[in-house]
């Protein structure tokens, strides 16, 4: 091969790598997953609350981890569920959140976060019922938490009765298996990426219970994609 | 060529208009860092290690710096002078002179041999007198202020008019830290707030794997571990914010493993202090009660399912996956 030959071979083969590099960079940096990012701006008039519909599983039930525990969100578009946990919401907004808790709980390694945090008023609604604290160790316990430290936000997502009949095993799951319905509201920060959480240990077999669905983009934590309204 | 033989009458001493560069170079450079860049050097000056290892920093760039500037005068000097150009040889002058300058050796071997040592007793006495320096000393610190046991106890005390130490406990989990106030009946809080001119004892724990609480700006720095209770000290000087941050690579939310506290007077601290004990207090009823370490059990690990009503007791060993007791 001339000179000129293996100079071009070898800049082609340094802007292959250099473009695989970005490539892969980017790829971390940008927060998403696979489903891409449920878009809440559009679906109401700017300025007006925003209403979030979720729902926790114990077991997705499809996918490479059918058994994986996770959250889904409905789409503000088709009313469909969506597995993807990046929403983008818009600043200083009102957010209506429902949440439709489908898997059984336990005691929290924490207590801490059984008290709901960051709520409008400082509480949440438990098939109705107003409650601002609640105690892992009695009923049912806490199945999941939806937490987005960075506003402060934690609010225990009661467990449903593990010896209920119904109890649904597969997502997307409907209202006719054993469920209970939290809800609250919150004020989304300024324009940036905030991550949210679960914090029950709820990777069941993982170190911890922190591993798998825990560990992994688009089951039990997301991304709060916050936008200009 | 010769550093400062003097065998040669034509050759200039070489040594001496170094020194004459380099010393007034490094007197000034140090004057400027030590007025103009030293008082901004990081942590600051918000709690007493802060300022302790602020001045240790500053003290390591006063005695690097000359260090650093001779060898780029000694450099520069060299190829001024000494340049194959300059001599008109490509080659290096032989003989005796060209393999070295035994006095200039032992100049430096000696002086910098004596800047290390020097710089490792400094330390040592700085960890020593600045009771651990902010970082964690382990569950039976060597070096602790005074009152520091008291702190410990469960009837411990803190109020603005008395000169008690405040303990905190910092407990990590994947992917947050929270902070609990045995002086306040134990409520547990996810911010960190402080009185200014008060000295802090840190309880730093984990309820999982491992963190690090490390408290930038308060110059803390303590590894959180499971099952030990890691105790860092410090005194806050004056008020101002701070961030605290995860410096142990814990999970998929370590990036996010941060928070921002701050350091307040005692007054506004004891009143947001008791009025967070009284808004908490139906949590704090239900937390663990306050220890040193608590024990991560299968409880919460999704190990299985329990019937409705009483769910204890609880497993209180760390086996994860294990069937829930039943109701």
């Amino acid at each position: 091969m001339s000179k000129g030959g293996r100079l071009a071979s070898s800049v082609g083969l340094v802007l292959v790598a250099f473009g695989l590099v970005v490539v892969a960079v980017a790829t971390l940096l940008t927060p998403g997953t696979p489903g891409g990012v449920v878009d809440f701006t559009k679906a109401q008039p700017a300025g007006q609350p925003v209403n979030l519909t979720v729902q926790t599983v114990g077991a997705i039930g499809y996918g490479p981890h059918p058994t994986w525990v996770s959250y889904l969100v409905k789409s503000p578009s088709t009313g469909r569920w969506i597995h993807d946990t990046t929403w983008q919401l818009p600043a200083h907004t009102l957010v209506h959140v429902t949440v439709m808790q489908y898997d059984s709980g336990s005691p929290l390694r924490n207590q801490e976060w059984g008290q709901v945090q960051g709520t409008v008023g400082g509480t949440a609604s438990l098939n109705g019922k107003s409650f601002s604290v609640y105690n892992s160790y009695t009923g049912n316990g806490v199945g999941h938490t939806f937490a987005v430290p960075a506003i402060g936000l934690s609010v225990p997502l009661i467990g449903v009765s593990g010896s209920a009949t119904n109890v649904c095993g597969e997502a997307p799951c409907t209202q006719k298996f054993a469920h209970n319905k939290i809800t609250f509201s919150f004020t989304t920060p300024g324009v940036g990426e905030y991550n949210w959480q679960c914090f029950v240990p709820c990777g069941l077999g993982w170190l911890y219970g922190n591993g798998g669905p825990m560990s992994t983009q688009n089951f039990m934590g997301g991304f709060l994609d916050v936008v200009k309204s | 060529m010769t550093m400062n033989q003097g065998s040669d009458d034509k050759e200039p001493r070489h040594l001496r208009r170094i020194l004459a560069i380099w010393l007034p170079l490094a007197a000034v450079v140090d004057v400027l860092f030590w007025f103009l860049v030293g008082p901004h050097v990081p942590p600051g000056d918000l709690t007493s290690t802060a300022s302790s290892n602020q001045f240790d920093f500053n003290i390591l760039f006063v005695i690097a710096l000359p260090v650093m500037i001779g060898v780029w005068v000694f450099l520069g000097y060299s190829i001024r002078n000494w340049s194959a150009k300059r001599v008109g040889s490509a080659e290096p002058k032989g003989g005796a002179a060209a393999r070295g300058n035994l006095r200039a050796q032992v100049w430096w071997i000696g002086l910098t041999t004596v800047i290390v040592l020097f710089l490792a007793g400094f330390g040592t006495v700085e960890l020593v007198i600045g009771n651990g320096s902010g970082g964690g000393e382990g569950p039976n610190p060597a070096w602790a202020p005074t009152g520091a046991n008291a702190a410990e106890l469960a009837s411990a005390t803190w109020s603005p008019t008395d000169n008690h130490v405040l303990p905190v406990q910092v407990i990590g989990q994947q992917w947050q830290f929270t902070y609990r106030y045995p002086t306040f009946g134990g409520f547990e809080s996810s911010q960190l707030i402080l009185p200014a001119g008060t000295e802090i004892e840190f309880n730093v724990t984990s309820l999982d794997v491992i963190h690090s609480f490390w408290a930038y700006q308060l110059s803390v720095k303590a590894d959180a571990n499971p099952g030990v209770n890691n105790i860092a000290y410090t005194k806050t000087t004056k008020t101002g914010n701070f961030t605290v941050r995860c410096s142990e690579l814990c999970g998929i939310w370590h990036g996010a493993m941060y928070n921002y506290g701050k350091v307040v007077s005692k007054s506004a601290f004891e009143s947001w202090a008791t009025s967070t004990e009284t808004a908490n207090a139906s949590n704090t009823a239900n937390l663990a009660p306050y220890a040193s370490t608590y024990t991560p059990d299968a409880n919460g690990a999704a190990g299985g399912y329990y019937e409705d009503g009483t769910v204890t007791p609880y497993s209180t060993v760390e086996v994860y996956g294990a069937k829930q007791p039943a109701s």
